[in-house]
């Protein structure tokens, strides 16, 4: 009965994912107009600021989600919470790997040590670390409690490391990043938003479908 | 109130004792740490004029890392022997048993401080016990930053089948708050700055610790129940 309810809701979000992103695609490729200074690079943006936006999206389900396990005790919340890690981490990695892209030819340098970049690295390990408790830990039970207490702890930190780490380069200032900001072409803005709009659903899709796996494969396992 | 601060004595009594009469922790983690001393000492030529500027660094990452070989063994032998069923059957505050785990790896990590430092001012030729008072602040901070999350990181990986290489991985990332603020308060004291011109580290330091220990002591009932 849940299954059937949550293979709709997929049915649904697909659908619903699937004409967005061939959306953002055509403003992104088509109607978008390329930037004078960077050229063509420009457009990895509207990739790496939604696959940004996602990944800080589902950590604070992580994080929600850890919450509510911990209250509740709930299977269903560690499911969600590890489907909703694993999605951000993917997302985080396209991150890391689009942002040197970009930066190669504009900054001259694959990484710089900056505030955000730091951070973002940072980040990365936090739920790299969270990814390897469970399946590490001897008892299933426990993992589960430690894992959500982890993605607690990892959550709280990210803010605090952002601060620290923003400290720090003031102290050694740097030739720093065009600002994003301000003076972005009306279309250029229309695009980033169609696009991440594509991506929130691609994130809702995958999870659905991934929490849905998840409760199979538990099922299974209580029926062995 | 009281009977709770007994329990935590004696907690840390009893950590203290058996390690007292095994020496395994301590004397390994000071070797340990003399050994990373003399490590980076081979990464920069004798008598460079730059080794000023990055002592501070080298002495916290010799600390931090070391740090992990004492934290990693807080929950280990309560397990070895199943000590650990006992403390959870006793009539006591899980909490409790945080914070006495966590006093107890702040009084060891602060034993390793003690007996390394003068290794240290004498290797890299700087008299740190000039700023002694300021530096037992920073260190005590950091410290207890280190040993808060620490322990209760420990109590997790204690139950993963690599915990000695977990306990790194899940501690070393959530700490750069507090390794950025040991090395640039650490260096600026050395530099002979007041404690006024790092004042922001040092408040980082506290609402490091402050969080990741009242977060810490509230879910540790989770990290150790069956």
């Amino acid at each position: 009965m849940l299954n059937k309810y949550f293979y709709r809701l997929y049915l649904f979000l697909l659908g619903v994912t699937f004409v967005t992103i061939e959306a953002s695609l055509y403003y992104i490729f088509i109607l978008s107009p390329v930037e004078e200074t960077m050229g063509i690079i420009q457009k990895i943006f509207y990739f790496h600021v939604a696959s940004a936006w996602l990944s800080f999206f589902s950590f604070f389900i992580v994080f929600i989600s850890s919450i509510i396990f911990l209250w509740k005790k709930e299977k269903i919340w560690d499911i969600v919470a590890h489907s909703s890690a694993e999605i951000g981490i993917i997302f985080c990695t396209i991150v890391l790997i689009t942002g040197p892209i970009w930066a190669r030819p504009i900054w001259n340098a694959w990484w710089s040590w900056d505030a955000r970049l730091t951070t973002t690295l940072v980040l990365w390990m936090i739920y790299m670390a969270y990814i390897f408790i469970r399946p590490f830990t001897e008892n299933e039970v426990k993992g589960a409690k430690a894992s959500a207490v982890f993605g607690i702890i990892g959550f709280i930190d990210v803010p605090i490391v952002y601060m620290s780490i923003r400290w720090w380069r003031t102290i050694h200032p740097q030739a720093v990043i065009a600002s994003k900001k301000g003076g972005l072409d009306p279309v250029m803005l229309k695009t980033l938003i169609i696009s991440i709009i594509g991506f929130t659903f691609l994130y809702l899709s995958v999870i659905i479908l991934n929490v849905s796996i998840d409760l199979i494969k538990d099922e299974l396992e209580n029926k062995k | 109130m009281k009977n709770y601060f007994n329990v935590i004595w004696a907690i840390v009594y009893k950590d203290v004792i058996s390690e007292f009469r095994s020496k395994e922790t301590v004397s390994s983690i000071i070797i340990f740490t003399i050994l990373v001393f003399v490590i980076f000492n081979f990464t920069f030529e004798p008598g460079a004029s730059y080794i000023n500027e990055i002592s501070p660094g080298i002495l916290w990452v010799a600390y931090i890392f070391s740090s992990i070989l004492g934290l990693n063994r807080t929950f280990l032998p309560e397990r070895e022997n199943n000590c650990i069923s006992g403390l959870m059957l006793s009539p006591i505050d899980r909490g409790a048993i945080y914070l006495a785990k966590m006093i107890g790896n702040m009084v060891f990590i602060f034993i390793v401080v003690g007996l390394s430092l003068p290794v240290f001012t004498v290797f890299y030729n700087i008299n740190i016990f000039l700023f002694l008072p300021k530096l037992i602040l920073i260190f005590f901070l950091s410290i207890a930053g280190i040993s808060g999350l620490g322990t209760a990181l420990s109590a997790m990986a204690v139950n993963t089948r690599t915990r000695e290489i977990m306990l790194p991985i899940l501690l070393f990332p959530i700490m750069v708050p507090v390794i950025l603020a040991s090395v640039k308060t650490t260096s600026g004291i050395l530099e002979g700055k007041t404690l006024e011109e790092i004042t922001s580290w040092i408040k980082l330091v506290i609402a490091f610790d402050i969080i990741f220990i009242v977060v810490s002591y509230l879910t540790f009932e989770y990290l150790i129940e069956e």
